[in-house]
């Protein structure tokens, strides 16, 4: 399954076992991105660090 | 059994333990996105056995256990354990009332009793936000100038929040710290941090290294767990000659860079531990 990098438009191979929610890293441009669509595949630039984030 | 799995963005954290959750028998995993789920008082019916907290967001984390356990629905981490550790205030009071070491704390609400207090501790210590994570907008404070100044800036700039004033004795660490992983009442793993700059986070750049669970670190680690609450927590400590102490214990631990450190598969260390609570419960 391939998603498109919403900022470079690398295409990116998503692994068996992906999940809508998942990070990942565009492998052509480093930026980190969010899985929002399985069906059809789709992804997004992931949201910036907010003030309450943390373990 | 069904598992619902409350999380935010899927990070390598909880990537890991859905993995393993998906490598189990009999399993059911309810993904349920903090984005959105909505909650209807009074009326909610979930058919699900055990809620495995993993939000990013500690003020949705808090919210939807409470909300989850008042469903009745058992939760790991429990809201006490987030509400708890999700405050180092509460952490630090909860640590003193079971005779856990940690540094000097002190705490106050106003800019002139904050200083008085840093007077009589001396220099240097360390202003932290009570609630607040991953090394974000900790001052060291080596003197009376840089005292007058972060406290002023935090009163005037910061939310109301940011006036109650956490006051915590710098202790030296020769540039690192230990982070030890406890499930239930056991220490399963600990990593050294080791950093140049004095904030010694992995989010702030500091590097893991495998750390021998030693007997104190082992004793002192499921301590400071049980006074929180139990459960799974990571705990922060510095080395001081006077023993361990306890820094801070985090309840929606961050794992991912460990387990190659370590050689401990934490995530099956977490899931048999929820097997082991959820199975404890129907039995």
């Amino acid at each position: 399954m391939k998603a498109e990098c919403p900022v470079c438009d690398a295409s990116i191979n998503l692994q068996e076992g992906t999940v809508v929610g998942e990070l990942l890293e565009c492998p052509e441009c480093g930026t980190e991105l969010e899985v929002i669509s399985l069906d059809p595949p789709k992804l997004n630039e992931a949201p910036q660090e907010e003030e309450d984030w943390g373990q | 059994m069904k598992i619902g799995l409350l999380h935010s963005l899927i990070r390598k954290d909880e990537k890991f333990l859905i993995d393993e959750l998906r490598s189990r028998k009999g399993i059911e995993i309810v993904l349920m996105d903090d984005r959105e789920i909505t909650f209807s008082l009074g009326n909610g019916s979930y058919d699900i056995d055990v809620v495995i907290e993993r939000c990013i967001n500690h003020s949705r984390a808090l919210h939807a256990l409470r909300l989850y356990e008042s469903f009745g629905i058992k939760c790991i981490n429990s809201y006490k354990v987030a509400t708890i550790c999700g405050d180092k205030l509460l952490t630090s009071v909860a640590l003193a009332e079971n005779k856990v070491p940690q540094p000097e704390v002190r705490v106050a609400f106003t800019e002139e009793s904050a200083l008085k207090a840093i007077e009589e501790m001396g220099y240097p210590v360390v202003l932290k936000p009570a609630v607040g994570s991953w090394g974000r907008l900790l001052s060291k404070i080596n003197d009376k100038d840089a005292a007058e100044a972060i406290l002023e800036h935090k009163t005037i700039l910061g939310s109301y929040h940011h006036s109650i004033f956490y006051i915590q004795k710098y202790v030296e660490k020769s540039g690192r710290d230990i982070r030890s992983f406890i499930v239930g009442d056991n220490c399963i793993a600990a990593i050294y941090r080791t950093s140049p700059h004095w904030i010694t986070n992995t989010a702030r750049g500091g590097v893991a290294s495998k750390c021998v669970v030693s007997d104190e670190l082992n004793e002192i680690s499921v301590k400071a767990a049980k006074a929180v609450g139990g459960g799974i927590v990571a705990i922060d400590l510095f080395e001081t000659s006077n023993g361990l102490m306890v820094n801070e214990v985090n309840y929606t631990m961050e794992y991912k860079n460990s387990i190659d450190t370590t050689g401990v598969n934490i995530p099956q260390k977490m899931v048999d531990y929820v097997l082991k609570v959820v199975e404890g419960d129907n039995g």
